[in-house]
């Protein structure tokens, strides 16, 4: 006997609607709600920062305040400030190439085809190299620009990116150190992960820029600059090592005794068993600890930086556009929007595809 | 000497104490370097400046607090002024923490989409930043003599006034236990263990706890109020000022908004996590016992979404705590500000340090040692399998 299946009429439009947003009175209300509140702040938005705004300089500050929507006049007018703080002027094309270098930089260790561990060393190397030798100049023509008039988006990005680069490879060491099979050295290390976890950033920060040259030989101490950057890279690097621990306690065991039965070395299990293993499993975690760390370099204006919230700060601080604050921070929030939030997405892209690719 | 040295046991402690050594030799090389330093500077080290006097103000203390008084009470109400703006960020980021949740774990479009556009805009721009934003907005609010005003509530640049029952402060101190307890006694009641009665008989004993509390606390109240005042004293200009009413400076307000809105978009997250980590089969075979939405809400997905929770929530209330060093950058005095501003005026720099890190270690291990024995109050008993 053959079975007949009828399937059910296909709802029309109006009444997929009304079973998706009003199939009782409490999901009427709730639905209701929503929209309303979403109706009311976009239409606020939108008013504010397009119908009734002012773009242009022309009218001077004057006319902006007078005007009822946002005043994208300050932009107009300090975006240099914004993006390069105290950079000599008619050198800030170098700090811009030098942001787009580090950003091609981000996005191609993005692609898959680079993770191998000399690829992604070479482009942040090259990367990073670039970034340095356009920034400071003193080679190639270039004039000599000291890390102290670096100013805005180029000095976050700095600050990011080396932060990165010294804090990975450190957090690699100390989550092996941590693994040890030598008690005391497992240990010890152990307290410092926990000891800098338990600490906020700011303390390190400030220790590392105010307190450490009393603890230091004078001709250890470098520029601030370079202390915070190794403070936030330790930070960085305590988080990260417990990430990538984690990520070893995810490899069989049976994978490294495997390796040990085919005789490899010490160095070579670690590199071409453990870590690739380990670093797949991490992944998505570490794009997470990336994002977290991004956002924090904004920190380092509380110990005196001049990265792109204190040039933000400058922008509208002095003069006549005291009244434009609101307009600089929503400016500054969405540049640092595209950047976290496009290597947020990136992150969640890629656990979606590692879900799929382990079924 | 060589054959000694290829000895696996001699080879290891060898290692063990070179890495011990030598970290602690850098430690305690830059301990010695900064005290040679600082008595350069004129600077004895130890802990006797604990109890000179400050000869500086802080803007914000539960505590009475003079120039005069001593640099250890001080570091207390540091602590003190942390863990009071760590607990209400805490409080008000779990309440719009858990709205937000709910609203994207709904089974309603525009509510999730309403709830992941606060996620999406609030958890990817940087805390400080936050901070910075809310500050410059509420020190730009009008004048007292032009204040926003509802309901008995006054914004102003110079603070939130807010209405606040006329009673002394030991008063007001009893009277918060009380309602503390009022919360916290049913729960602790409804663990099996600690009644004999089955659950429904056991409802009754808690409620019953619950108002004694509350009565003790308007008693208090009432008793403690002070003579010949309203109950409740509402703010209002005096001249060129404000007067009554409970003043809330700019800078807590701007911390307490901040941490709340930023730290709220992390907990929506593990909100749903947790939520999302119930199983569906749970989920229908409750509601094929004929429980109703409500009850399959408090019985089954609330219990199971707050155990899956717990410790990520743990973690997130850690770094919320850390969160409230932010307060240096508005000037609000909190422990790490304290410390700051000692290192500045005494110039006790290692002692201060060393007081900041133990200090942030008791708060964080005290915080794990709560979460800890709550997780195991609520973890499921002995051994099953679950899938």
């Amino acid at each position: 006997m053959e079975m007949v299946v009828v399937a059910p009429p296909a709802p029309g439009r109006l009444e997929d609607l009304r079973r998706r947003f009003f199939a009782t009175p409490l999901q009427a209300v709730v639905s209701l709600a929503c929209l309303t509140i979403m109706v009311f702040l976009v239409w606020k938005l939108l008013n504010w920062a397009v119908f009734s705004a002012v773009f242009t300089t022309s009218g001077g500050p004057e006319a902006c305040q007078a005007a009822a929507g946002a005043c994208w006049s300050v932009i107009a007018a300090r975006w240099r400030i914004i993006f390069f703080g105290l950079y000599p002027y008619e050198g800030q094309w170098r700090s811009a190439l030098a942001c787009v270098a580090v950003v091609v930089m981000t996005v191609l260790s993005c692609i898959p085809a680079f993770w191998t561990g000399r690829r992604i060393a070479l482009v942040w190397g090259a990367g990073t190299g670039l970034f340095y030798v356009l920034m400071k100049g003193g080679v190639l023509g270039l004039a000599h620009v000291g890390e102290e008039a670096w100013g805005g988006l180029a000095l976050t990005l700095f600050i990011f990116v080396t932060t990165c680069l010294i804090g990975f490879p450190l957090a690699i060491c100390l989550a092996l150190l941590r693994r040890s099979e030598l008690p005391w050295i497992s240990r010890t290390t152990g307290l410092i992960i926990d000891g800098v976890r338990s600490l906020p950033l700011i303390s390190i920060l400030f220790t590392f820029a105010v307190v450490l040259p009393f603890a230091l030989p004078q001709w250890l101490q470098g520029d601030k600059l370079y202390r915070v950057i190794l403070g936030s890279a330790l930070f960085f690097s305590a988080y990260q090592a417990e990430i990538v621990r984690g990520g070893m306690q995810g490899v069989a065991t049976g994978q490294e005794e495997a390796a040990m039965a085919l005789g490899m070395r010490y160095w070579q299990r670690i590199s071409r068993i453990l870590l690739p293993q380990a670093m797949r499993n991490a992944m998505p975690a570490t794009i997470n600890q990336f994002v977290i760390s991004f956002k924090e370099t904004s920190l380092v204006v509380i110990v005196g930086f001049f990265e792109i919230l204190a040039s933000g700060n400058a922008a509208y601080g002095t003069g006549e556009w005291r009244f434009a604050y609101v307009e600089v921070y929503a400016f500054i929030a969405f540049i640092y929007f595209i950047f976290v939030f496009s290597l947020s997405r990136y992150g969640a892209f890629l656990e979606r595809r590692m879900s799929v690719s382990e079924r | 000497m060589v054959s000694l040295l290829r000895n696996q046991k001699v080879r290891n402690a060898l290692l063990q104490v070179l890495y011990v050594g030598s970290i602690a030799a850098m430690v305690l090389a830059g301990i010695v370097i900064a005290r040679r330093n600082l008595a350069d500077q004129g600077i004895t080290s130890g802990f006797d400046f604990l109890f000179k006097s400050t000869g500086w103000d802080v803007n914000f203390s539960l505590l009475p607090a003079t120039a005069n008084d001593p640099y250890w009470w001080y570091f207390l109400i540091g602590i003190i002024n942390t863990l009071f703006l760590g607990s209400v960020g805490l409080i008000l980021a779990t309440i719009v923490g858990t709205i937000v949740g709910l609203a994207r774990t709904s089974s309603n479009d525009l509510a999730r989409l309403l709830g992941r556009t606060y996620v999406d805009i609030f958890r990817n721009i940087p805390l400080i930043l936050q901070v910075f934003f809310w500050y410059a907005i509420i020190t730009h609010l009008p004048t007292p003599r032009s204040a926003h005003e509802a309901w008995g509530f006054l914004l102003t640049s110079r603070g939130l006034y807010i209405p606040f029952p006329n009673v002394g402060s030991a008063a007001f101190a009893a009277a918060t236990v009380a309602v503390i307890a009022a919360i916290v006694l049913p729960a602790w009641l409804g663990r099996t263990s600690r009644l004999a009665q089955p659950i429904g008989q056991r409802r009754a004993i808690q409620l019953a706890a619950a108002a004694v509390a509350l009565a003790c606390a308007a008693i208090i109240l009432a008793l403690g109020r002070l003579p010949d005042t309203p109950l409740l004293d509402f703010p209002a200009l005096q001249g060129l000022n404000l007067r009554g009413g409970l003043r809330i400076p700019p800078e807590f307000a701007t911390l307490a908004i901040a941490i709340a809105i930023y730290g709220g978009s992390y907990i929506a997250e593990i909100v749903r996590g947790g939520f999302k980590s119930v199983g569906t089969g749970q989920v229908e075979a409750a509601l094929s016992l004929g429980l109703s939405p409500w009850r399959v809400f408090t019985l089954v997905r609330l219990p199971l979404a707050l155990r899956a929770m717990l410790p990520i929530l743990a973690n997130q209330y850690v770094w919320l705590m850390k969160a409230t060093t932010m307060g240096i950058a508005v000037g609000f005095t909190d422990f790490f500000m304290i410390v700051a501003l000692t290192i500045n005026h005494s110039g006790q720099t290692l002692e201060a340090i060393g007081i900041l890190m133990a200090g942030f270690l008791a708060i964080n291990l005290s915080l794990a040692a709560v979460f800890n024995r709550i997780n195991k109050a609520i973890a499921l008993k002995g051994n099953q399998l679950r899938g």
